[in-house]
């Protein structure tokens, strides 16, 4: 930790403080700082700067926060942890960095967790992605008992095996934060690490859009739409996809972007139709067949990119 | 001699997958030892969350020489034979070779030395190659070597090698060789936080006293064995008791390298949740040990944590730290029982209208409804309450459905007991919600309340039919649905319940309500039609559902053979003669398992006395002389002898004893008194020893052959009231 920091940016007092901090290690390992991608998805791992960018020879090393939608996991704003938004923060580095555990407990160090009073363990967890045909080996990281963060060596993404392997961290930022300000209840963090008056905190900023979304994803968004939308984010990337080979050779691709935005598109919609209860359990597992096909085919157009290592 | 010390020293392996690569290390390294002519002492192996360790002690420092000697070709054969002969073998001329004589011509031996090599080169040579295809049950690639094919894989990034050899006396040599870059040393670390420097380690001994100083302990058992002691003893100073927990304990030993146990508390209000939830929430998610009252024996609000370091504040952190994890944990469990309450199990069910069972059988509510009326059928059977048993099996799945199980699926069946009565269920109907599950193993206790015995059979069968329906039989190591478990479960209820249970029309009624799927025909015509489909087998195929009329006729029958199977692995198990069911299911019509089981018990004794003994000879005697004759005059010789026929006095004696016997073993089969029947038996033992002494079988006279050949028929026939004696091994 920065002692130099005045104190509403210490990381233990203010969550931007705290993300701040995570920001600065990460850009002192090299990484560069991205801004969350500008579309809503449920986790930091589908920003194509992660499942794209891990596919490909070429070395790339970036961190950034993720905003991430869960609607199933609203809770009107009442239960003391659990939102339908909430923010990621992710780091990934191609090649796996051999101290990459140790680089890890460092960015620890610099929010405040001190290895030395803390119980902090990397215990087995297996990571899968079914709509991203992706997984991985690592851990849950554990401090004092609580998961804080998970740590993944990619070993296939979108289908196709990762050469070279990535590593990804993804910190659960509020709860970490909650842990470092010892604070129960998310919407009670500090968010800016001002006292008094000049005091935001979680709640000011969030608990309205948590109610808000909560009574939308689950009572009133429009599934008929929704249903729509789907259909068109899968034609859009299938038609961006077929557009995008060079002179119609499936030799080099030249729309892998605007074509994984359509995946995500068609992931977070069902995401909310699954919220709202409207999707069977059978046809739950069709519509996850369909993101992933979209995935496969986004990551095949990715490797014939320059940036996926085709050039 | 020397000793060989190997660590593999990695990122965190899986606590789960420590103790079979421990394992696995020490039989791939010391098979292949053996496979090298160097024969060990010794061999242990450890695992910490970080290093795989092994230690051989006492092997050879050479391998010994090898002589062999290689065939060459005969003397005087083509020189092209020859020339390749000196080129295998290395001589320079046939000079070298020896000459052996033989009475097929004399040819050439070469004596070929092979010099043993050093144990060092040996196991340089063998260590790489057992790291690079070490089994593990998930392994990954990482790093920048994994963008080229045939990189290492371990099971998560290996950082390390030690791998020393060399007598006690002396300083070790490093055993050379490299994995994907690894090369091999003699430097470790400690333990993570605590003493992570580079410790430089010569032998297993040092080897492990330095990393115990540097704060890990190697060898498993001691830190479970730290572990239970702790905890033991921290509970007990303050008037409590640990709940033992050996899964727990090996799962925490293998996440620590360092065990620090302390113990943290949560809320009283918790307790309100039933035990095995609160155990289940903070076993499953925090891998914690739940505490009990000495006195009472419930379970109080304190948890025993396994923490990996001394901290330097005592610890304080980290309970508070893992008691703030665990109190949202026990609110969220609390907050599911409690909802789950507000729900009555009944109400639950349409949604299983939506639940698939299985895409070739139908919905959840189907089986439901098809186990309610099955457990119906066979209540009585089992001296159940109908409606009881209705009425247990009718709300048995439904917990399924819940929030706790949901969120802790090991505790299904006991909360929908939890929910049963809290609604004001049957006691009986409540304790079937869990009991119908068991056994779920071989030493899993089976139910013994009537309505819990009738639903847990017919839930067991009705998945047994089902998937014999659609023809999903285990086979080899594949049993997906845990068919073997079912089998051995039916039967381990109804021969521990004593139970008097005709297995055929249990299974009929079941195919029947597996074929009344999207039928509103009623049940009593279609187990009509199903035990005797000849009349109208189009009835079937017309309606759909997962069962075929072709497969109708034989799936009693290989149920019913699948069913011998499991019975005779169990009575093997029990150390009983499993080869006599055999005998007595090749009656026929044997669907009885209690009645099997006692004629097997009876025979078995029956076949331990002399009597038996002899009997078996002389009816496995006329077994063959009879199938002898028969292949001989390709007929069969069955029919009642003709008494006229008789001429000797030994004959006639043996009629009349078959005669005899028959009435009176059917007579006591009939009875079900089987000792009675093996007794009858007995008395056949006489005439037949005396018959096969004095009368020659094959007569001149072919009349009166025909007739002995017939009488033999009938020793044969008289003793299937029993068993059929031609299928029991000698």
């Amino acid at each position: 930790m920065d002692a130099s920091l005045p104190a509403h940016m210490r990381p233990e007092r203010s969550f931007q403080g705290f993300i701040l901090a995570l920001q600065r290690f990460w850009a002192e390992q090299g990484c560069v700082i991205l801004q969350p991608y500008d579309m809503e998805m449920g986790a930091g791992t589908f920003h194509p700067a992660t499942t794209l960018r891990a596919l490909g020879p070429k070395p790339w090393n970036a961190a950034y926060v993720q905003p991430s939608r869960r609607p199933k996991d609203g809770r009107y704003g009442e239960n003391p942890n659990r939102m339908q938004h909430y923010y990621q923060f992710q780091v990934i580095m191609k090649p796996s960095p051999p101290n990459l555990q140790e680089l890890y407990l460092k960015s620890l160090a610099a929010i405040g967790i001190d290895s030395a009073v803390h119980d902090i363990r990397f215990v087995e967890d297996d990571w899968e992605s079914p709509t991203l045909g992706a997984w991985g080996l690592g851990w849950e990281c554990w401090c004092d008992g609580m998961e804080v963060s998970q740590f993944t060596y990619f070993q296939q993404v979108a289908g196709f095996e990762c050469a070279p392997v990535a590593g990804e961290l993804t910190y659960g930022l509020e709860r970490l934060a909650m842990y470092v300000q010892g604070v129960d209840r998310v919407y009670d963090l500090n968010f800016n690490g001002r006292e008094g008056d000049a005091k935001v905190t979680y709640g000011d900023v969030f608990l309205q859009a948590e109610r808000e979304y909560s009574k939308h994803n689950f009572e009133v968004a429009d599934t008929a739409m929704l249903f729509e939308q789907f259909k068109m984010a899968e034609a859009a990337c299938r038609k961006y996809l077929e557009a995008g080979w060079k002179d119609g050779k499936r030799e080099a691709h030249l729309m892998a972007l605007p074509a994984y935005d359509q995946c995500i598109k068609a992931s977070h919609v069902f995401n909310l139709l699954d919220a709202r209860g409207v999707i069977s359990v059978t046809e739950r597992q069709s519509y996850i067949l369909r993101v992933r096909e979209l995935a496969k085919a986004c990551g095949e157009a990715w490797i014939h990119t320059e940036a996926g290592g085709a050039a | 001699m020397p000793d060989l010390l190997l660590e593999l020293f990695s990122e965190e392996i899986p606590a789960r997958m420590q103790a079979k690569a421990a394992d696995d290390l020490r039989r791939m390294v010391t098979d292949k030892l053996v496979a090298e002519g160097l024969v060990y002492e010794g061999a242990k192996a450890f695992a910490t969350p970080r290093r795989l360790a092994l230690t051989v002690h006492g092997i050879p420092a050479r391998q010994p020489d090898l002589k062999t000697e290689r065939r060459g070709p005969k003397m005087g054969a083509p020189d092209a034979a020859v020339q390749g002969f000196l080129k295998a073998t290395g001589l320079n001329s046939l000079d070298e070779a020896k000459i052996q004589r033989d009475p097929k011509g004399d040819f050439y031996i070469a004596l070929i030395e092979k010099p043993g090599r050093d144990a060092i080169d040996v196991l340089a040579e063998i260590l790489p190659v057992i790291i690079r295809t070490f089994p593990w049950p998930k392994s990954m690639r990482w790093g920048a070597r994994s963008a080229k094919p045939g990189s290492l894989s371990w099971v998560r990034p290996l950082h390390a090698i030690t791998a020393t050899f060399g007598p006690e006396t002396e300083e070790p040599d490093v055993v050379k060789f490299s994995v994907d870059g690894i090369e091999t040393g003699q430097t470790t670390y400690g333990h993570r936080f605590m003493a992570p420097a580079a410790i430089n380690v010569r032998r297993f001994e040092d080897y492990e006293a330095k990393l115990k100083a540097a704060k890990v302990i190697l060898d498993p058992q001691a830190r479970k064995d730290i572990i239970f002691a702790d905890a033991k003893e921290l509970t007990f100073a303050q008037g409590f008791e640990l709940v033992e927990d050996q899964v727990l304990l090996d799962e925490v030993s293998g996440l620590v390298e360092w065990p620090v146990v302390m113990m943290g508390s949560f809320e009283e209000e918790y307790l309100a949740i039933p035990e095995e939830v609160i155990r289940a929430t903070i076993r499953n998610n925090q891998k914690c040990f739940v505490v009990r009252d000495a006195k009472t024996g419930k379970l109080t609000n304190k948890f025993v944590l396994t923490a990996n370091i001394e901290a330097a504040d005592g610890g304080k952190v980290i309970v508070s730290g893992n008691e703030r994890v665990i109190r949202p944990r026990l609110s969220d469990a609390k907050f599911f029982y409690e909802t789950d309450l507000k729900t009555k199990l009944e109400d639950r069910l349409p949604k299983f209208e939506q639940i698939v069972f299985h895409e070739k059988l139908g919905t959840q509510a189907a089986r439901i409804k098809r186990i309610e009326r099955l457990a119906a059928e066979i209540a009585p059977l089992v001296g159940a309450d109908v409606a009881k048993a209705t009425r247990a099996a009718h709300l048995a799945k439904a917990d399924l459905l819940t929030e706790v199980v949901g969120e802790f699926p090991e505790v299904q069946g006991l909360m929908g007991k939890y929910y049963a009565l809290a609604q004001g269920e049957d006691a009986s109907v409540a304790a079937a919600c869990e009991e119908h599950y068991k056994p779920q193993g071989p030493t899993d206790r089976v139910p013994t309340d009537p309505v819990s015995v009738a639903v847990a059979l017919a839930d067991k069968i009705d998945t047994l039919v089902g998937f014999w329906a659609i023809d999903e039989k285990p086979t080899g190591s594949k049993d997906p649905y845990a068919l073997r478990r079912a089998a051995l479960g039916v039967i381990r209820i109804i021969l521990e319940q004593s139970d008097r249970i005709s297995l055929t029309p249990i299974f009929q009624d079941a195919i029947a309500l597996h074929i009344m799927r999207g039928s509103d025909a009623a049940f009593e015509d279609i187990v009509r039609i199903v035990r005797n489909p000849t009349p109208n087998p189009t009835f079937l195929r017309k309606k759909g559902g997962p069962i075929e009329a072709d497969n109708l006729a034989s799936l009693v029958g290989d149920l019913l053979a699948f069913f011998a199977d499991r019975l005779k692995v169990q009575l093997r198990e029990q150390g009983a003669r499993h080869d006599l069911v055999d005998a007595v299911f090749a009656l026929g019509g044997q669907d009885d398992l209690l009645m099997i089981v006692r004629r097997v018990e009876a025979l078995g004794k029956f076949l331990d006395s002399d009597d038996g003994k002899n009997l078996l000879a002389g009816i496995k005697r006329a077994s063959n002389i009879l199938g002898i004759e028969e292949k001989k005059d390709k007929r069969a010789f069955d029919g009642a002898p003709d008494a006229a026929l008789y001429g000797l006095a030994e004959e006639k004696a043996l009629a009349k004893a078959i005669g005899e016997v028959k009435v009176e073993a059917s007579a006591a089969v009939a009875r079900e008194d089987f000792a009675a029947a093996m007794s009858a038996m007995a008395k056949l033992r006489p005439p037949v020893d005396a018959f096969f002494d004095k009368v020659r079988v094959n007569d001149d006279d072919p009349k009166v052959r025909e007739n002995r050949l017939k009488l033999l028929n009938e020793i044969r026939s008289a003793t299937r009231a029993v068993a059929d004696f031609s299928k029991i091994q000698d």
